[in-house]
């Protein structure tokens, strides 16, 4: 498929601007003023529409195909929470209107949304408030250890790490690295949980806090958790819970009763709003008690007289870490799918959820190494160490399964398991689905047996085949133009 | 695997050869090996000091960032500036041409928490068995 600029033919408009009637007065200083035209693709509008349609026809996504992506929970996003995002009494809001004289009474629905969001989340996690603010998971992150930071500041603690577990997303130690701490990392133990004497031969009064997903990302629930939290409390350290695994636990575990202080959920994960490419995503802050008054401002608050305003005086607050608001229309389609599952069906998304994915991991057990093997959570760990002797790795197994039609599982994630494949099905993928996949799965294992050498050239199917991953990581080009200079 | 005999190493899969009061270091064939194709190694400065197991640089591959550290403490007096351009050297010649930095060796004796060619080999060995193990498993 040619770039839309190599479809570019001199002249050819897909739009005509009327002749302005106004008199033109030259207000630029000659020095802004561009002196090559811009080089912008000429072309007619069915020309546009072609070229767009076509590309949205390549993209692999969870509306056409099965996406088993583990730790990413790519689970189907319900339309109808689009419907409601698109309502104009939302849609068309102007950001600023809550914050003109008396212009709360006119948002009274979007500050209701916000507020029983908050509410709702509260009572999954176990926390005492939220912040609706942040703009996507790794931005929660940030948020929440600049609240421990906050809390360290106030007490006078001299803190200067954080504990992550080596199985963490890398944007753990990203995130408290930004915040300006060092960072501690502990191995796992065989059963894929934190290694509790390595933890406790770390622990010291320097320590700011433990950052740990739960379930984490070896898709197994960590059993020492409330032993975990204690230690750490004992240092007056602060227990961070990543939330990009909830959706294994919702209303069954709540991070807050086994000793969390601060949350973050991924609102385009578990509570099904579009993700990646298809975002903006969300990723809210909850805590507890002890970092309630450092949250992000503004806030928002019910009256009395079920009055909904925007708060902004709290003198420990952090201040601001997003314009308005954070990402209303994921918020409210966020919000939406929780109204529409209620109590009894988010705890049995959960379930399925879980069931899913342990039924994948027996089906394939058996042929596929399993890295953990006990009952697992919202995803299941595999190694192709035993395929990967026959010259067939992970990644093979991936690209061989992009022509079955299938999304590839993550692979080479975790760091902790050799030749990792992980696979996160989510509750919304029917038996039969997943049937088809193990089928495809298992048709690999025998043919890395018969013919291994047939996977270098996987896929057939797709427009490009094997793009060389390392020279495009080594000599980047990012630029259309500067490539043809 | 191979290994150079005279070098030492670490349990992170770091080697350095010393020579003189220099130890010039770099990621052993296994290292790179797990690694995958390298695509950029964040280089230290030259002067910097740094203290023997701790984080030296990261470098990122196709698969993963990773952190190499330092096998020993001391101030970094060269940095292999080919790497910047082609930072697959480190996996055609991770023994030589692959270097990394070298490094104005502090105290000698910290030499003994280092591995030798024979100790690292039966280390390698060691973590092949706990694999095959799990497989067994």
């Amino acid at each position: 498929m040619k770039l839309i600029f190599e479809k570019s033919k001199p002249g050819r408009l897909g739009f005509q601007q009327p002749v302005s009637d106004v008199p033109v007065k030259a207000t630029l200083p000659q020095k802004y003023v561009r002196q090559k035209e811009a080089a912008l693709p000429e072309m007619s509008e069915l020309d546009v529409v072609r070229h767009f349609t076509q590309l949205s026809q390549r993209n692999f996504s969870v509306d056409a195909n099965f996406y088993p992506l583990g730790s990413c929970t790519m689970k189907y996003n319900p339309k109808f929470t689009e419907k409601v995002a698109a309502l104009a009494g939302f849609a068309e809001l102007h950001p600023l209107l809550p914050q003109l004289r008396s212009g709360e009474k006119y948002v009274q629905g979007a500050l209701e949304v916000l507020y029983e969001t908050e509410q709702w989340l509260c009572e999954i996690t176990g926390m005492k408030a939220f912040t609706m603010q942040p703009l996507a998971g790794a931005h929660g992150e940030l948020t929440g250890v600049m609240l421990i930071a906050a809390y360290h500041k106030a007490k006078g603690n001299k803190k200067k790490f954080i504990i992550i577990p080596d199985s963490s997303h890398g944007t753990n130690p990203a995130s408290a690295a930004v915040a300006g701490y060092d960072i501690v990392s502990v191995p796992s133990n065989k059963e894929g949980g934190m290694d509790i004497v390595k933890l406790k031969a770390v622990l010291t009064d320097e320590c700011a806090g433990l950052m740990i997903t739960s379930p984490d990302t070896h898709g197994v629930f960590n059993s020492h958790i409330t032993e975990i939290a204690e230690l750490v409390h004992a240092v007056d350290g602060i227990m961070y819970y990543d939330g990009a695994n909830l959706n294994a636990t919702m209303g069954r575990c709540r991070p807050g009763d086994v000793g969390f202080d601060v949350v973050h959920l991924n609102l385009h994960k578990t509570f099904a709003t579009p993700h990646g490419g298809g975002g903006p995503g969300a990723g809210p802050v909850g805590v507890g008690a002890k970092l309630e008054n450092f949250l992000p401002i503004s806030r928002v608050s019910k009256c009395v007289d079920g009055f909904f305003a925007l708060k902004y005086d709290y003198q420990d607050s952090i201040g601001y870490i997003a314009s308005f608001y954070g990402a209303f229309g994921v918020i409210l389609k966020a919000y939406a799918y929780m109204l529409l599952l209620g109590k009894d069906g988010l705890k049995a998304t959960s379930d399925h959820a879980v069931l899913n994915a342990n039924y994948l991991m027996s089906r394939l057990k058996g042929v596929y190494r399993v890295a953990f093997d006990r009952i697992c959570m919202h995803d299941c760990v595999f190694s192709a160490d035993r395929q990967a002797e026959r010259g067939v790795h992970a990644i093979d197994i991936a690209k061989f399964l992009i022509d079955r039609k299938i999304h590839p599982p993550t692979v080479y994630f975790p760091l902790t398991v050799k030749e990792a494949i992980m696979i996160e099905p989510t509750e919304t993928e029917s038996k039969e689905t997943m049937d088809v996949f193990v089928e495809a799965m298992l048709e690999a294992d025998a043919l890395s047996q018969k013919d291994p050498e047939q996977f270098h050239s996987f896929p057939k199917t797709m427009p490009i085949s094997r793009p060389d991953e390392t020279k495009a990581a080594r000599e980047m080009k990012v630029n259309f133009f500067a490539q043809n200079e | 695997m191979e290994i150079i005999e005279h070098y030492l190493y670490t349990k992170e899969h770091e080697w350095i050869n010393i020579e003189e009061n220099v130890g010039t270091v770099g990621i052993t064939e296994y290292a790179q090996s797990s690694l995958g194709d390298i695509t950029f190694a964040d280089l230290p400065s030259v002067d910097k000091e740094v203290e023997q197991f701790e984080q030296l640089l990261s470098v990122e591959s196709v698969k993963a960032a990773s952190d190499i550290y330092a096998p020993i403490s001391g101030r970094i007096i060269e940095v292999n500036d080919e790497l910047t351009e082609d930072p697959g050297l480190i996996n055609k010649h991770s023994y030589d041409k692959g270097w990394i930095v070298k490094i104005e060796i502090s105290d000698m004796d910290e030499t003994s928490n280092l591995l030798t060619g024979d100790e690292y080999r039966s280390y390698l060995e060691t973590l092949e068995r706990d694999d095959h193990q799990e497989t067994e498993e």
